[in-house]
């Protein structure tokens, strides 16, 4: 276990990313259920117009629902591109710089979605 | 005993994949689920900036909700929005399916197997049916 510190430390095991495999299944049940609901009203209701649809992100309870999908979604996405980040790119600079650039992205995101819902 | 005769057929082997061997390596079903899972995710993130911006679209004013009708139906943004369904759709079907062999469930290889036809089956369906409405066919 000597060998298991500083720059031979295992980084493998212990946890490791386990709170982020869990985040990404949390997140995807959470993201799951909204589209469905969603999607299934979408289809089925005919003829949405601005007054019906503006009217259904009106009340408070809806947007903080709303919120927390796509906060979901954007955290989702920070786990899935991360993954793909540290797949297949394998320079350290890069990776990290790509990295911070995703979550600086989907920071922006979040704060747009905040906008965008408490316009109306 | 000619079971134990070691077999002299001899096999591709491909150790590190390199990229012009991408299509000579052949998956499973369930890898080809894998990778398009990544793809279709990897391809929403990208869409992202246009999603928010015809869902800001849709609720800033009535005036911009009929812009978003006028933009909705140029035919090639009808295009990017059927992409948009095909990933949300195999995307959503393989996750379903990724969650449940996370409860251990259709986790032996042949009804693995199975499960990603089954992937297939319900996801390019549902886009076909999105894409009709889409299109106005009904």
């Amino acid at each position: 276990m000597a060998d298991n510190i500083g720059r031979k430390r295992l980084v493998v095991g212990a946890h490791y990313g386990l709170k982020d495999w869990l985040a990404q299944r949390v997140s995807a049940l959470i993201l799951g259920i909204y589209l469905i609901v969603f999607g299934v009203y979408a289809f089925v209701r005919r003829g949405i117009d601005y007054e019906v649809w503006a009217g259904m992100f009106a009340p408070l309870w809806f947007k903080i629902v709303t919120l927390i999908a796509l906060g979901a979604l954007f955290y989702h996405a920070w786990i899935g591109i991360r993954d793909i980040w540290m797949d297949y790119v394998k320079p350290t600079g890069v990776r990290l710089s790509l990295q911070v650039l995703t979550v600086l992205w989907l920071l922006a995101c979040t704060v747009w979605s905040v906008q965008i819902l408490w316009r109306v | 005993m000619s079971a134990l005769v070691p077999s002299t057929k001899s096999r591709p082997k491909y150790r590190n994949i390199h990229v012009g061997e991408i299509l000579k390596y052949r998956l499973p079903p369930a890898g080809y689920v894998s990778i398009m899972h990544r793809i279709s995710g990897a391809l929403l993130f990208l869409l992202l900036p246009l999603l928010l911006w015809l869902f800001d679209l849709s609720l800033i004013s009535e005036g911009s909700f009929a812009r978003l009708r006028e933009v909705g139906g140029q035919w090639w943004v009808k295009l990017v929005l059927l992409v948009v369904i095909w990933a949300l759709m195999h995307h959503l079907i393989a996750g379903i399916r990724y969650l449940l062999l996370d409860l251990h469930i259709g986790i032996d290889k042949e009804r693995s197997n199975t499960t990603a036809y089954w992937v297939y089956y319900i996801s390019v369906p549902l886009t076909i049916v999105a894409a009709l409405r889409l299109f106005g066919a009904f």
